[in-house]
């Protein structure tokens, strides 16, 4: 895992420098006819259930029921969601989970980017291993920590509560991994050296240098981790209860009810996902090139 | 200002040559400087490493402890040596789990990345509106798994379900996907690849793009055609990165959840005859539905074990792949 981040990466990121190499094939080739076919396919494929959450929740179930479905969203997405309202605290749950996803991604933010800036810039005693440590357990899905951390969590009398899905999900080895491959990239070594020359302390060094250049990152792994955060499912499932859920909860509990009506479930499901659709669509650009810039890893 | 190639401690270079009272002034200064400047590191490392320890690997490691014990939530831990493990290698449904947990893993991973691969050389091409199709391609991996498995749990509704009528165009009777066992396990794929697969697409563009121009200008002077292209550079340039999707989706795989649980109506069993009961699935119906913690931590435990040797297996064989093609 060293610095062999694509020319791309950089460039997603917003950090390049105006020359840059050409990129790959990408100029070359200019695409045919068949190619956007094949294209607008899959992306009809991809947004297609999202339509389809739209129709199936601004209309009552009968007509959802009949074949062929109807094609064409319906005046009744007020009053389904008004239903979806009544059966599950989608309210409270859209609340707790502006809460939960905005103090974990503060978080992750902040901590992530003061020790990947450390772990970038920096040798001490213990580099290495602490690195190893994380990275070691970077590919093991917190998933498979439940069973203690829910027994912590009763026994702090924390499991219902909302600090229980946020205290363990406070930093993340991805965002020590993105954090630390962006400013090593983005962080001229000149910078710090003449930072040192000036005898600006470290501390100064960090508030001055650093985060002013750490910026962009940070803001594409805010919004990594806001969605992650939003939506979350296995642990919150887990610790919390529907009488106050996160959205993902309740999306869960509205669709185990007994007599399923499909419009309803249809309706919730529309509120608890368009934030982060929103949010995608003012920056799918930049979270894109977060994900290209996070995964890439070599 | 020029740069030192020794790089001094910065206290010294201020330090003068003479003695004296100033100098045990600077001495102290630079002394105090030299002591920021070296547990820097470690105050900007501490918050993340506190929190991790606590939160990520205490509770990694502690699973094995509980898994060696009956524990119900409100009781004691009682100790039972490897009760819980051998309850679980003599038990049917943990060895249903496991495979349902495998086959759903192929039938998701296998088509999901090949599409992907597909998709990113389709994005690979000079386009117009290339980030539509690039946020088109990546929205599937923003919608939770909870909204995603609710709306194919409709799409795949016997009576009324659009696949079913899409299906009936064609003339093909309709499937009852959730009672079926590999009906419901392809239903299942069907939204891990739908989420997954665009997200895939857009790692391997990154991987392509990477790829030097020169290797394709100069497969084309020896009368390289597209596929050859695609199949003796494209393909060598990607192994990293396939390699890296490889080892994520077969972790994710080994996770599946959340798909399963909704497609059930939020029960834990997997359908009525458990067919596709998953193992996170499995660990969660002993842990959450039956109170058995230290079943679940047992079944946590072999998840962990075979995520490492899978892991393992996987680097292994990319590497003995790539070795076999350099020497061809």
């Amino acid at each position: 895992m060293t610095t062999t981040l694509p020319p791309a990466t950089a460039a997603a990121v917003g950090t390049t420098p105006p020359s840059r190499p050409p990129r790959g094939r990408a100029a070359v080739d200019r695409a045919g006819w068949l190619t956007y076919a094949a294209l607008i396919a899959t992306a009809v494929i991809f947004i297609a259930p999202f339509y389809y959450m739209i129709v199936a929740a601004s209309r009552p179930m009968a007509e959802m029921n009949q074949q062929p479905p109807p094609l064409l969203p319906g005046p009744d997405l007020w009053s389904n969601i008004v239903k979806a309202v009544e059966q599950q605290a989608i309210g409270l749950a859209l609340v707790n989970t502006f809460i939960v996803a905005g103090i974990i991604t503060l978080s992750t933010v902040v901590f992530c980017t003061l020790a990947g800036y450390a772990f970038a810039k920096m040798r001490f005693r213990g580099h290495n291993v602490l690195f190893a440590i994380a990275l070691g357990t970077m590919m093991i899905p917190p998933s498979l920590g439940v069973v203690p951390l829910y027994s912590l969590m009763a026994t702090l009398g924390l499991a219902g509560e909302l600090s229980s899905v946020i205290l363990p999900t406070l930093v993340q080895a991805f965002g020590l991994f993105f954090m630390r491959q962006y400013l090593q990239d983005a962080l001229p070594d000149e910078l710090l050296e003449a930072a040192r020359v000036d005898g600006a302390t470290s501390l100064r060094t960090f508030w001055s240098i650093v985060l002013p250049i750490a910026r962009p990152g940070m803001a594409v792994l805010g919004m990594l981790t806001f969605m992650t955060a939003w939506n979350d499912f296995f642990w919150p499932v887990i610790v919390l209860n529907s009488s106050n859920p996160t959205i993902q909860v309740a999306l869960n509990n509205l669709g185990s009810g007994y007599v399923p009506d499909t419009s309803v479930i249809m309706a919730g499901t529309l509120v608890g996902t368009l934030p982060v659709i929103v949010v995608f669509l003012l920056l799918g650009r930049q979270i894109v090139g977060g994900i290209i810039a996070g995964a890439v890893k070599g | 200002m020029t740069l030192s190639l020794e790089r001094p401690a910065p206290g010294e270079r201020s330090a003068p040559p003479g003695g004296g009272s100033p100098r045990r002034r600077t001495d102290w200064r630079s002394r105090l400087y030299r002591w920021e400047g070296r547990s820097a590191p470690y105050v900007y490392v501490a918050p993340f490493f506190l929190l991790f320890l606590a939160f990520g690997l205490f509770p990694l490691i502690y699973t094995a402890w509980i898994s060696l014990h009956q524990y119900r939530l409100g009781s004691r831990m009682r100790w039972v040596g490897l009760d819980n493990f051998i309850w679980l290698f003599t038990n049917e449904k943990f060895y249903n789990a496991l495979f349902k947990t495998f086959t759903i893993g192929i039938l998701s991973t296998v088509p999901q990345l090949l599409l992907a691969l597909g998709l990113a050389h389709l994005l690979n091409y000079k386009l117009r509106g290339r980030t539509f199709f690039r946020v088109a391609m990546i929205m599937p991996y923003a919608t939770s798994v909870a909204a995603a498995t609710l709306v194919f749990a409709q799409l795949f509704g016997r009576d009324a379900g659009a696949f079913n009528w899409l299906l009936g165009l064609v003339g093909i009777d309709a499937v009852d996907w959730r009672n079926g066992d590999w009906t419901a396990q392809i239903a299942i794929s069907v939204i891990i690849i739908w989420r997954w697969t665009g997200y895939n697409a857009l790692i391997y563009l990154a991987g392509m793009q990477s790829i030097s121009k020169d290797l394709y200008e100069a497969a084309t002077l020896d009368g390289a055609t597209k596929w050859q292209q695609f199949r003796h550079v494209t393909l060598p340039g990607l192994r990293p990165t396939i390699l890296f999707t490889v080892v994520v989706s077969t972790i994710g795989a080994s996770q599946v959840f959340g798909e399963p649980l909704i497609f059930g109506g939020g029960k834990s069993d997997g359908g009525a005859v458990n067919q596709y009961q998953t193992l996170g699935l499995f660990m969660y119906q002993q842990g959450w539905t039956y109170n058995a913690l230290g079943r679940a931590a047992a079944v946590a435990w072999v998840m962990f074990v075979l995520i490492v040797g899978l892991v393992l297996l996987n680097t292994w064989l990319t590497r003995r792949r790539q070795g076999r093609v350099k020497t061809s």
